[in-house]
């Protein structure tokens, strides 16, 4: 709004934000999913030192910082070391649904997630939150599309992350008052939760030797024979 | 001080469990006792009208928190005394470390839930008994066992990540309220002024997010897989509390979100929760999935409480809240002791149990009956008051949908009960002994499932009351 360069970088930000979760509907490979989500975190980390600068807000800046290590660097480490290496270089060769269509599905979600934001930026406004808002709500809605499409662990659980990025990428523009211990409680429990989904996936790799999840059904529903 | 030690006891007892396997069971089990003994405590203070001290705008605790609290550390302590013979029969030895410091986390985080005043702070508590008790989940090690600690760790933390976008959407909210603090306090003060949208929003996401956690329909499809993999101990706590201690969360905002229709949203999902359950309760064959559907019908008749929204109501869906916890922690419990004694998990193959394992037979006989709803136990009261409340209140619809359904699930728990405990014992039943610390557990936790049924403490009715009292408009 006010800032204008500032506003037209945000929203460049924005549409590679956007651009991320796209991406990783159709990414089939497993390394390629986890490098889309660097690419988001980075892209998260820089709309909130954006923001944070433009704002003056040291606590955004803050923020920003912490995202920087938590996110494109401590969690990709973490994953690494505890999930085996072979798991990565996994492509998912059938998707439960062909990418064309998913892409489709997620563009439909992206138009519907604007109309939803619209209805809340008319009843508060708040700077930035035009780009924000929007794209935090359609990364989140395509994180849970991603989450259900996919049959491998690792890009279930990056959809996760996902998810919780887009959440804080609406955040740093609706609720950048939030208290500094929470962000840093928060980046913290995207940290455990990175590690304990990892070295459950590496204990079911150990025990089936595979990690496609949609594969392990033996548990059966009421009404199943 | 004392709201502070209850989070901090869990959490050094998990230490010490980390580090030392002999002292493990023993420490878990003081650590448990020491947290209910603060929370009677506590619960006898803000009954008497006092408060808890704690550290303000953090840590806090009225009567809904106190409640709870007591709940959760009283199925706690049982759930630890449990452990210690049930898991010493798992031939797990090396990782029963693991399992008590897992046990002691998963007990404090919970805990942490009802204390915690800071509601960003809140959600990562919610965050936390996810993740700690993903390995208690999965702890059997086979295929069943990690797939139902998969579908739980993917399903409920894609619902806590729902619910994010819907704290942070309820703290702008409360910016464009003028409000300032982000605490139940600061809520409840500023939700009239807040932009409706942006509380309507907020709140559904939050219900759609943490309703995953509580196992609302048609969003439960992990729970039963859950709570029936788990070890049986560990079963106490999720189906007993863990479930209440989220749908907690969700409680306290319906009254606050009064103007966004919240009542409605609320009784619609309970509504069709203690349906899907009713239904599905029929046909289990697995006597630990049988419970888990009953918590699902639970849940679901608390919220629809909560929905109809008027003060009878708000005791009614309290009420249950504390009737929920100590007999559905009682009935795993029983489960616990069945498979102890039969070693299967299967309705079909379990019969004639009262002749076999008479104290395995009559504690899955009483505990089935007790949450069933059947008289005089205290489930029975709980949904009595809530119906009443709901005709008071002109539901008739609502009231009668849950009559119905509450019946259905009747016949269906009773019907699989007393298969298991009566009839021709099956062939080849050799029931193993039970280990004198689950006699000892189910004696612990069969005291207030036959107690409450006829006798309500005063300290404890003075408590349901403040409760009631911060679930009123």
């Amino acid at each position: 709004m006010a800032h204008g360069v500032i506003g037209s970088v945000n929203a460049l930000i924005g549409g590679l934000f956007l651009l991320t979760s796209f991406a990783m509907v159709a990414t089939r490979q497993v390394r390629g999913c986890l490098q889309q989500f660097v690419y988001q975190s980075i892209l998260l980390a820089a709309s909130a030192l954006l923001i944070g600068g433009s704002s003056a807000s040291w606590h955004l800046v803050a923020v920003g910082l912490i995202t920087l290590i938590t996110k494109p660097i401590v969690i990709p480490w973490l994953l690494r070391r505890t999930v085996p290496e072979r798991i990565f270089t996994r492509r998912e060769v059938a998707l439960t649904i062909n990418a064309t269509a998913s892409l489709l599905v997620a563009l439909g979600l992206a138009v519907l997630s604007y109309f939803i934001a619209r209805v809340l930026l008319a009843a508060a406004g708040a700077e930035f939150a035009a780009v924000n808002l929007p794209i935090g709500i359609s990364g989140l809605l395509l994180g849970g599309y991603t989450l259900t499409v996919r049959r491998e662990a690792v890009p279930q659980l990056i959809a996760i992350l996902t998810m919780e990025n887009s959440a804080f990428f609406a955040g740093i523009a609706i609720a950048p008052g939030l208290s500094i211990i929470a962000e840093l409680a928060v980046a913290f429990d995207a940290l455990v939760l990175a590690f304990v989904v990892g070295l459950l996936t590496r204990l079911i790799h150990e025990r089936t030797g595979h990690t496609e999840v949609a594969r392990l059904t033996e548990l059966r529903e009421e009404g199943e024979r | 001080m004392i709201l502070i030690a209850i989070i901090v006891i869990p959490i050094v007892a998990a230490a010490v469990a980390a580090l030392d396997r002999r002292a493990a069971p023993g420490v878990t089990v003081a650590a448990a006792l020491a947290a209910f003994a603060l929370s009677v405590h506590v619960g006898l203070t803000v009954a008497a009208g006092g408060s808890a001290s704690g550290i303000p705008g953090w840590i806090g605790a009225d009567g809904l928190s106190a409640l709870l609290l007591l709940l959760i550390s009283f199925v706690g302590a049982t759930g630890a005394v449990f452990s210690i013979g049930y898991m010493a029969r798992t031939r797990a030895e090396g990782r029963l470390r693991g399992y008590y410091a897992s046990y002691n986390l998963f007990l404090g985080s919970i805990l942490a839930v009802p204390l915690l005043a800071e509601l960003s702070m809140v959600w990562i508590a919610v965050e936390l008994t996810t993740l700690f008790s993903v390995f208690l989940v999965g702890y059997a090690g086979d295929r069943p066992a990690l797939e139902a600690a998969w579908k739980y760790a993917v399903l409920t933390l894609m619902g806590a990540a729902i619910a994010l976008l819907g704290f942070l959407i309820l703290f702008w909210g409360l910016r464009a309220a003028g409000g300032s603090a982000y605490t139940w306090d600061g809520v409840r003060s500023a939700a009239a002024g807040m932009p409706p949208a942006l509380l309507g929003t907020a709140f559904l996401l939050i219900l759609v997010g943490f309703g995953t956690k509580v196992g609302l329909v048609p969003l439960h499809t992990w729970l039963p897989d859950a709570h029936s993999q788990a070890p049986t101990p560990v079963c106490l706590l999720l189906s007993g509390v863990e479930t209440s201690a989220v749908l907690y969360v969700i409680l306290r905002l319906i009254p606050l979100a009064g103007g966004v229709h919240a009542g409605v949203w609320a009784q619609v999902f309970g509504l069709i929760s203690v349906g899907a359950a009713a239904f599905l309760l029929l046909q289990v064959r697995d006597y630990k999935r049988l419970f888990a559907f009953s918590t699902v019908e639970h849940m679901g008749i608390i919220i629809t409480a909560a929905g109809f929204g008027s003060a009878g109501a708000a005791y009614g869906a309290v009420y249950q809240l504390l009737a929920h916890a100590v007999t559905k922690s009682f009935a795993f419990l029983a489960a616990g002791l069945v498979l102890l004694a039969v070693g299967t998990r299967e309705i079909e193959r379990v019969r004639g149990l009262i002749r076999r394992s008479p104290l395995a037979g009559a504690a899955v006989l009483i505990g089935g009956l007790a949450i069933a709803g059947a008289p005089p136990f205290v489930v029975f009261l709980s949904e009595f008051s809530i119906m009443r409340a709901g005709i008071a209140a002109g539901d008739f619809l609502a009231v009668g949908l849950l009559a119905l359904f509450v019946a259905i699930a009747f016949v269906g728990i009773m019907w699989h009960v007393a298969r298991m405990a009566f009839g021709q014992p099956s062939e080849g039943m050799k029931p193993a002994r039970l280990p004198v610390s689950a006699r000892i557990a189910a004696a612990i936790a069969g005291i207030p499932v036959i107690v409450l049924g006829v006798y309500l403490p005063g300290p404890l009715h003075a408590l349901l009351r403040l409760a009631a009292e911060a679930l009123s408009r």
